[in-house]
C-alpha cells in the first residue's frame, strides 16, 4: 500500500511539475467568502453550469445519430426514438435538460437582481449574464429547429417573418437566416452549426469568464438593509466581511451546491424517463397543413404576445421590444451601480420582478390553450348538446345546421365546446335581439368576419332563429326597447310628422 | 508551491518563468530594443493583412445567400387551367424551384388557386401574413383561417380578422399553353411584397401595379 501511495504521488508531482495547476485551484477553492452566502439562495448559477455540462454531453451522444440533413434529420429521430436502444432516453434527457436549464437561468437571474448583486463591482459578470441568457433562449430555439418537425418548420417561419420585418434589412437578413430564399435543406444546416459549434462556443466561453469573475471578485454577500454599496468603500468592506466572518467556499458553501446540482440532474433524469422526449411532431413537409404550430414552452409568451398585439403596434414591438429590453438589462448595473442591496428597500425591483413574473405567467399559461385561435374542427367535430335541439322547430334544427356548417363553432364555444376567438354563445339570446344578431353575422365587426356574402337570407333567418334560443330558461331575451313599448302599449308610439 | 522541485530544468512555480527583471532585454540597449518593437509590429500588421485579404472571401461566402429576389423566383406550372374550376378555391402543391438535393419534404410549397374567370386566377400564399403560419382554407363558410393566432381572410384573400395586418400574398401569374404558372420560388414575407399585391389596403404605396 505504501508503495503504491508513493507512485501515486510520484506522478501527482510529475504532472503538477508541468500544469502548475495546484496553487490556483487551492486558490479558488479555500478562498474566504462571508458566511452568510452558504445560502440554499446561491445555488443556481453552479446548476446552471451542471446543467450546461449535461447539455454538452447528451448533446454529443446525440450528435452520434442526429442527421443534420433537411431530407433525413426527421428519420434520423425517428431511429433515435424507436431503434436506438435507449436513443429516446438520450433525447429526453437533452430536451428536459434544456427546459430545466432555461428555467434555472432565469431564476439565478432573478435572484442575482433581488439580492443586488450586479452592483460595483460584479457590473460585468451580471453584464455577461445577461449574454448567457440570451445564449441559452439562442440554443433552446435552435434546439427546437433541429427537432425538424412541424413545429420547427412553422416555427422558423414566425420567426423569419419577425426579422422581415427589419426596415430596408428585412430581406437580406431573411436569405442570410435562411441560408437561401426558402426554409430547406441549407436552413437547417445552418441552424446546426449555430447549435453545435457557434453558440455553445461562446456559451461555455462566456460561462468560464462569468466564473472567473465570480472568484475573483467573491461572492455577494447577503444583503442587508442599511448597509449600503458605495464605491470608494465596497472592496474594503466586502474583504473585511468575507476575511473576519468568513469561511472557506470548499466545502463551506459547495456542498450546497453540489447537493442541489445533484438534486436538479436527477430531476432532470426523472422527467426524462416519466415523461419521455419531446417529439418529434408531424413529417417537416409545408403541404401537411392540418398543424397548430406551436413554439416550445419557454418562448410560449413571446407567441401569446403576438395573437394580442394591435395589428398597428406589431412591427414596432417586435423590432424595438427587445433592443430595449436588452438594452435595459445591461445598463442596469450602469444606472443602480450603487446604493441599497436589500430587497426589503428597493420596492420597485420587487415590484418588476412581481410585474413580469406575473405577466409570463399569465402569458404563458394562455399560450398552452391559445384561446385566440380558431378549432379548426369544431364544426365537424363538437356535438350540439341534445337540450339545445330539444323541442326545436324545424327552422331552428336547420339553424343549427348552418351554425355547424358554416364554421361559427370553430370561433365559438356552445355547451363547453369550441373555440374560444369568440364568445361562447350558449346565452347569446339574452345580450342580443334578433336584429342585432342578424346585423352582426352579416357585417362582423371587431374580430368576427362579415358573413353576409357567404349566408343566403334563408340561412340568416335560420342561424337567428337558432340562435334566439340560446338563453337559461329562466332568463328572458333580450328584446328591442322600441319593441317592447310596442307591446306594451298594443299600438305604435305617437309619431309627429309623416313617413 | 508545496512539493520541493527537484528538477532543474523545470521551474518551480509559473509566474517565476520570464519575471520582467530578470530579462536580458534589460542589458541590451535601447536601439535593440526599439528594433523589436518595430519587428514586432510588422508582425501584427502582416497578420492583420493576411487577416483582410481572408476576411473578403470568409464574408463573401458567409453572404452568398443573400441575393436579389428575382434571382431566386422563376416560373412554376401548376397544372392545367382547367384542372381549376370556376369560382372555387383549390390548394395545390409545387416543387420549390430552388433546390438542394438534401431538402426532403421542405420543397414540396403548397398554395391556394382561386378561379374567379375563364383566365383570372388569384394564387395565394400559404404563409398567413401575420407571421406565416399556414392558412386553412374552409369552402363551407368562403374563409382562410390562421391556427397560429387566429387570423381570417374572405375568398379573395382580404383580411377579415386578427392580428394581420393586410391580406393574403398572392403570386404573380401567367398562363401558358393551358398551364397556370406562377412566379416563385421565395417564402413570402413583408420584406419581399414588392411583386405581391397588397389586397387589403390596394392605395399603399409600395403596391403592386399589376393589380386588376
Ligand atoms: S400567423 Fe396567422 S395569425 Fe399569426
Amino acid at each position: 500500500m505504501p508503495r503504491m501511495k508513493r507512485s501515486a504521488k510520484t506522478v501527482y508531482d510529475w504532472l503538477e511539475r508541468r500544469l502548475q495547476l495546484e496553487g490556483p485551484v487551492k486558490d479558488a477553492v479555500l478562498h474566504p467568502v462571508p458566511r452568510n452566502t452558504a445560502s440554499w439562495w446561491y445555488v443556481f448559477g453552479s446548476a446552471a453550469f451542471t446543467l450546461l455540462m449535461l447539455q454538452i454531453v447528451t448533446g454529443i451522444l446525440l450528435a452520434l445519430v442526429y442527421e443534420p440533413s433537411a431530407a433525413q434529420a426527421w428519420n434520423s429521430l425517428q431511429v433515435l426514438n424507436h431503434q436506438i436502444p435507449l436513443g429516446w432516453y438520450i433525447r429526453a434527457l437533452h430536451g428536459w435538460g434544456s427546459n430545466f436549464m432555461v428555467a434555472i437561468v432565469f431564476i439565478h437571474m432573478t435572484q442575482v437582481f433581488l439580492f443586488g448583486a450586479y452592483k460595483y463591482p460584479r457590473e460585468l459578470t451580471w453584464i455577461v449574464g445577461v449574454f448567457l441568457l440570451l445564449m441559452t433562449l439562442g440554443m433552446a430555439f435552435t434546439g427546437q429547429v433541429l427537432r425538424f418537425d412541424q413545429d420547427a418548420y412553422w416555427g422558423l417561419g414566425i420567426g423569419v417573418f419577425m426579422v422581415s420585418r427589419v426596415p430596408w434589412l428585412g430581406g437580406g437578413l431573411v436569405h442570410l437566416l435562411l441560408g437561401g430564399p426558402t426554409i430547406a435543406g441549407a436552413t437547417l444546416s445552418r441552424f446546426f452549426t449555430l447549435h453545435v459549434f457557434v453558440i455553445p462556443g461562446l456559451l461555455l466561453l462566456f460561462a468560464l469568464v462569468h466564473v472567473w469573475m465570480v472568484l475573483k471578485l467573491g461572492i455577494n454577500e447577503w444583503p442587508m438593509p442599511g448597509r449600503v454599496v458605495r464605491r470608494a468603500t465596497y472592496v474594503a468592506e466586502y474583504n473585511k466581511l468575507a476575511h473576519e466572518d468568513g469561511i472557506p467556499f470548499v466545502p463551506g458553501a459547495f456542498w450546497k451546491d453540489l447537493v442541489f446540482s445533484g438534486a436538479v440532474i436527477a430531476c432532470v433524469a426523472v422527467c426524462a424517463a416519466v415523461f419521455g422526449p419531446y417529439g418529434p411532431g408531424g413529417m417537416p413537409n409545408p403541404s401537411i397543413i392540418q398543424t397548430t404550430p406551436k413554439p416550445d414552452f419557454a418562448f410560449l409568451w413571446i407567441f401569446s404576445i403576438l395573437a394580442y398585439l394591435p395589428p398597428a403596434l406589431e412591427t414596432p414591438v417586435i423590432l424595438i421590444a427587445p433592443i430595449v429590453a436588452i438594452a435595459a438589462l445591461v445598463t442596469l448595473p450602469f444606472i443602480a451601480g450603487e446604493g441599497e442591496k436589500s430587497w426589503h428597500r428597493r420596492p420597485v425591483a420587487v415590484l418588476t420582478v412581481t410585474t413580469i413574473a406575473v405577466a409570463w405567467g399569465v402569458f404563458t399559461h394562455l399560450g398552452t390553450f391559445t384561446p385566440w385561435s380558431p378549432h379548426m374542427d369544431a364544426w365537424s367535430a363538437d356535438t350540439l348538446p341534445a337540450k339545445y335541439l330539444h323541442d326545436a322547430t324545424p327552422l331552428v334544427r336547420e339553424g343549427a345546421v348552418v351554425f355547424q356548417a358554416k364554421q361559427c363553432r370553430n370561433c365559438h364555444e356552445v355547451g363547453g365546446e369550441g373555440g374560444m376567438r369568440g364568445p361562447a354563445l350558449d346565452d347569446v339570446a339574452t345580450r342580443m335581439t334578433p336584429d342585432q344578431m342578424r346585423y352582426k353575422v352579416v357585417t362582423g365587426g371587431g374580430n368576427m368576419p362579415a358573413f353576409g356574402k357567404n349566408l343566403s337570407p334563408p340561412e340568416i333567418e335560420a342561424l337567428v332563429a337558432f340562435l334566439e334560443t340560446l338563453h337559461p330558461s329562466n332568463v328572458p331575451p333580450a328584446v328591442d326597447a322600441a319593441q317592447q313599448a310596442i307591446e306594451k302599449n298594443g299600438a305604435p308610439p305617437p309619431s309627429g310628422g309623416s313617413d | 508551491m508545496v512539493e520541493r522541485n527537484d528538477s532543474p530544468n523545470l521551474p518551480s512555480t509559473g509566474p517565476e518563468i520570464g519575471k520582467a527583471s530578470e530579462l536580458a532585454s534589460d542589458r541590451e540597449g535601447p536601439r535593440v530594443v526599439s528594433r523589436r518593437w518595430l519587428l514586432m509590429k510588422a508582425g501584427i500588421a502582416l497578420n492583420g493583412l493576411v487577416g483582410i485579404g481572408l476576411a473578403i472571401p470568409i464574408v463573401r461566402y458567409l453572404f452568398a445567400p443573400v441575393r436579389p429576389d428575382n434571382t431566386y423566383k422563376s416560373w412554376v406550372s401548376l397544372g392545367p387551367e382547367n384542372d381549376f374550376p370556376m369560382g372555387q378555391t383549390r390548394m395545390v402543391t409545387f416543387k420549390n424551384p430552388w433546390v438542394r438535393a438534401w431538402d426532403g419534404p421542405t420543397d414540396d410549397i403548397p398554395c391556394y388557386v382561386r378561379r374567379t374567370g375563364t383566365s383570372d386566377f388569384r394564387v395565394f400564399a400559404i404563409n398567413c401574413a401575420h407571421l406565416g403560419c399556414p392558412v386553412r382554407w374552409f369552402p363551407q363558410s368562403q374563409l382562410f383561417m390562421c391556427p397560429c393566432h387566429g387570423g381570417v381572410y374572405y375568398a379573395d384573400g382580404s383580411r377579415a380578422s386578427g392580428p394581420p395586418e393586410r391580406g393574403l400574398f398572392t403570386y404573380d401569374y401567367k398562363v401558358v399553353r393551358g398551364q397556370l404558372q406562377i412566379d416563385a420560388g421565395q417564402m413570402p414575407t413583408l420584406s419581399n411584397t414588392a411583386k405581391l399585391v397588397n389586397i387589403a389596403a390596394p392605395n399603399q404605396d409600395g403596391d403592386c401595379p399589376c393589380r386588376g
